[in-house]
């Protein structure tokens, strides 16, 4: 079983996890973050993969993908942070990034990569599920990868239930109809949202993401999914006060 | 079926498909659905073709430039999309997905543009119809192009800075789409090329076509055959050029001719020549060639033309390219300049700055006494004066030497 589904098995609830931009404030921050991360108690995390054009994302992590490029990060960069702190962590990792990094890396050499450092799960949210379905599938299995997809306020139930099928890790619901960004508050029309996913009675584990910054949002949005995950709230927290008090910001949050 | 239209999943050859993120797929998907079943309907065309014809003023004149044919000894036609209605052919497009957005019943116009024809040609439809519209345009831009930025504000629209990356129609085009993930419902996307998901490339190049379908009937009035041998238009996404060929793509004796920016030159390091920097990937939603690093990520373009400055082309350009059947050339900003200059003083016309990377390859090709050439002239220069006066003052300082 993979590291990532024997935790959902031994906590399904409260699960929290947290998206950093590799490579930011400093290029060699990558592993003091994800260090700092899992002593702070987050269950797992999502590595970003700086791009360009990050269309998916809001201002926030544009502006670290931005920083963390200019400072030097790249794919190689990061997979060798990866592998030098490998036997010291335990949690599980995803690596988030955008199709084209993958295709003009090799897919196949990407994946070999990611088995290679400890990722076992890839969140890539402008790959189409059709391509998913027709290319990549097989190639991800061979490398014990699965692949997260996302799920939307507008994504019909006939979607949804077509994700849950092909799933073998989590859907990442986007709590709101929104780009990455942290917003706040958490909306009646979003708790209806979640309770609609709920009523689906769908095998996956369901982990909310986007707009989930404080103790309040991601106490609310745990009463209904069975986890969250925070992006743009810990990243303006680094760029602000760098990497040496991560635990002061995952306390806040998961008390 | 012919071999340059996408198929039905999207994809020109290995070209196009929908790379977007899942927060665009219900949108998208309702384009997709819907797009064909509209344009082809009888409403549809009926009001599409009456304001192309009583709004724009089409069709555009197909012009035999004789000085510039006497200049290079052929037979030179200028297609002069520079006379539709605000400056380009950016509105027959606009009109078309106008018209579309209304049949959604979308409230709520976005837009990205780059020299601001496209901001301009979609605040004016708005204006027509009456619906809210918000055009990103990247900074450097805003500047380059100041005239286009005034006239979409006074035809009501909001002008909005992109301040990432390069500052210019790419990151318009990000923002635009970060834009239309966070207003999903309400919002149509009003795309200005031949770019992003399917279904937009061929939306878009259909609403286009317009010009080869004039060209046809406009040649054979005035030559005796509806084909040319060759036409040249200029390529950034690739919509004038699309429109262009259209109508010609499966003729395989029409030789087409798509001109990038150059820039400062090829291997410059500072240029916008996609099929000749290149590598295939996906940028805004589609699968085609962009400029791009080993690692994927995407390198800021430059030409001195803010509508040429993209990182991009089409995947129907894509497609031409690789499959041999488009003839891709190029022309630096200096070529361009001297071109604009060359067509003022011998036809009294003065082009757009895209379009006179399309005259300026004339001079490096191998032109034969009856060849009879249609040059896409995409738009006039209204815009570029700001540019044109920098190099009249250094063509007069030269003079004065
Ligand atoms: C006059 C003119 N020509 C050409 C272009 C380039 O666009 P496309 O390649 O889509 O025709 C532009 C874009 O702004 C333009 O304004």
């Amino acid at each position: 079983m993979s590291k990532i589904n024997q935790l959902f098995k031994e906590k399904p609830n409260r699960l929290c996890s947290v998206y950093f931009t590799s490579g930011y404030p400093n290029l060699n921050d990558t592993t003091t973050v994800i260090k700092g991360l899992e002593a702070a108690g987050v269950d797992f995390l999502e590595v970003g993969l700086p791009y360009s054009d990050p269309m998916a994302d809001g201002p926030t992590i544009q502006e670290s993908s931005s920083v963390a490029l200019k400072n030097g990060i790249n794919l190689d960069v990061i997979f060798n942070q990866l592998e030098e702190i490998k036997d010291e962590v335990n949690i599980p990792l995803i690596a988030m990034g955008y199709f084209n990094q993958v295709v003009r890396y090799g897919a196949e050499r990407f994946c070999q990569k990611c088995q290679s450092v400890g990722i076992e799960t890839l969140v890539l949210p402008d790959m189409p599920m059709i391509e998913y379905e027709n290319t990549y599938k097989a190639m991800f299995a061979k490398y014990g990868l699965s692949n997260v997809f996302l799920i939307t306020p507008q994504t019909s139930e006939e979607r949804i239930r077509k994700i849950d099928e092909m799933t073998d890790a989590f859907i990442y619901v986007v709590a709101s109809s929104s780009i990455t960004g942290a917003k706040g508050t958490i909306s009646n029309a979003q708790i209806d949202y979640f309770n609609r996913i709920k009523s689906y009675n769908l095998k996956s584990t369901l982990i909310a993401g986007f707009g989930i910054s404080s103790k309040d949002t991601f106490d609310t949005v745990c009463n209904h999914v069975n986890g969250a995950i925070i992006g743009s709230a810990f990243v303006k927290y680094i760029g602000a006060n760098g990497v040496d008090n991560i635990d002061a910001f995952v306390k806040d949050i998961i008390g | 079926m012919s071999k340059f239209q996408v198929d039905e999943h999207g994809y020109y050859g290995q070209f196009g498909g929908a790379y977007i993120p899942e927060l665009l797929y219900p949108n998208v998907k309702e384009l997709e659905d819907n797009y064909l079943e509209i344009i082809n309907s009888e409403a549809f065309q009926k009001e599409y073709l009456y304001l192309l014809k009583q709004y724009v003023g089409r069709p555009t004149p197909l012009y035999l430039a004789p000085n510039l044919s006497k200049k290079y000894g052929a037979h030179i036609y200028l297609k002069r999309e520079d006379l539709n209605h605000t400056g380009a052919h950016k509105v027959n497009n606009t009109i078309g997905q106008i018209l579309i957005a209304k049949h959604l019943g979308k409230k709520r116009i976005i837009a990205e543009t780059g020299a601001g024809q496209h901001g301009v040609a979609t605040a004016t439809v708005c204006a027509l119809m009456n619906l809210e519209c918000i055009v990103f345009m990247g900074e450097v831009d805003i500047k380059r192009q100041a005239p286009n930025v005034a006239r979409m504000k006074m035809l009501g629209a909001k002008v909005v800075a992109a301040t990432s990356g390069s500052k210019t129609l790419k990151d318009a085009t990000n923002e635009a789409i970060r834009d239309w993930i966070q207003h999903p419902e309400e919002t149509y996307y009003l795309i200005g090329s031949v770019v992003g998901p399917h279904p937009y490339p061929d939306m878009v190049a259909r609403l286009q076509a317009i010009i080869s379908e004039e060209m046809k009937w406009q040649l054979k009035e005035q030559t005796g055959k509806e084909n040319p041998d060759t036409i040249i238009a200029c390529v950034g996404g690739g919509s004038n050029a699309a429109g262009a060929f259209y109508h010609y793509m499966d003729d395989e004796e029409v030789a087409l001719v798509a001109v990038e920016a150059a820039g400062l030159g090829i291997n410059s390091g500072e240029s916008a020549a996609t099929s000749q920097l290149g590598q295939v990937g996906v940028i805004h939603g589609s699968k085609t060639i962009l400029m791009q690093d080993e690692y994927g990520q995407i390198t800021e373009p430059y030409s001195i033309s803010a509508g040429l400055d993209y990182p991009g082309v089409g995947p129907l350009h894509a497609h031409l390219f690789e499959s041999g059947r488009g003839t891709f050339m190029n022309a630096t900003d200096q070529e361009a300049l001297d071109a604009a200059f060359e067509l003022t003083e011998l036809e009294g016309i003065i082009p757009a700055l895209e379009s006179s990377h399309a005259l300026a390859v004339l001079g490096k090709m191998d032109l034969k006494k009856d060849q009879v050439i249609v040059i896409n002239l995409s738009g006039r220069g209204d815009k570029d004066l700001e540019t044109y006066i920098n190099e009249l003052e250094k063509r007069e300082a030269r003079n004065h030497e």
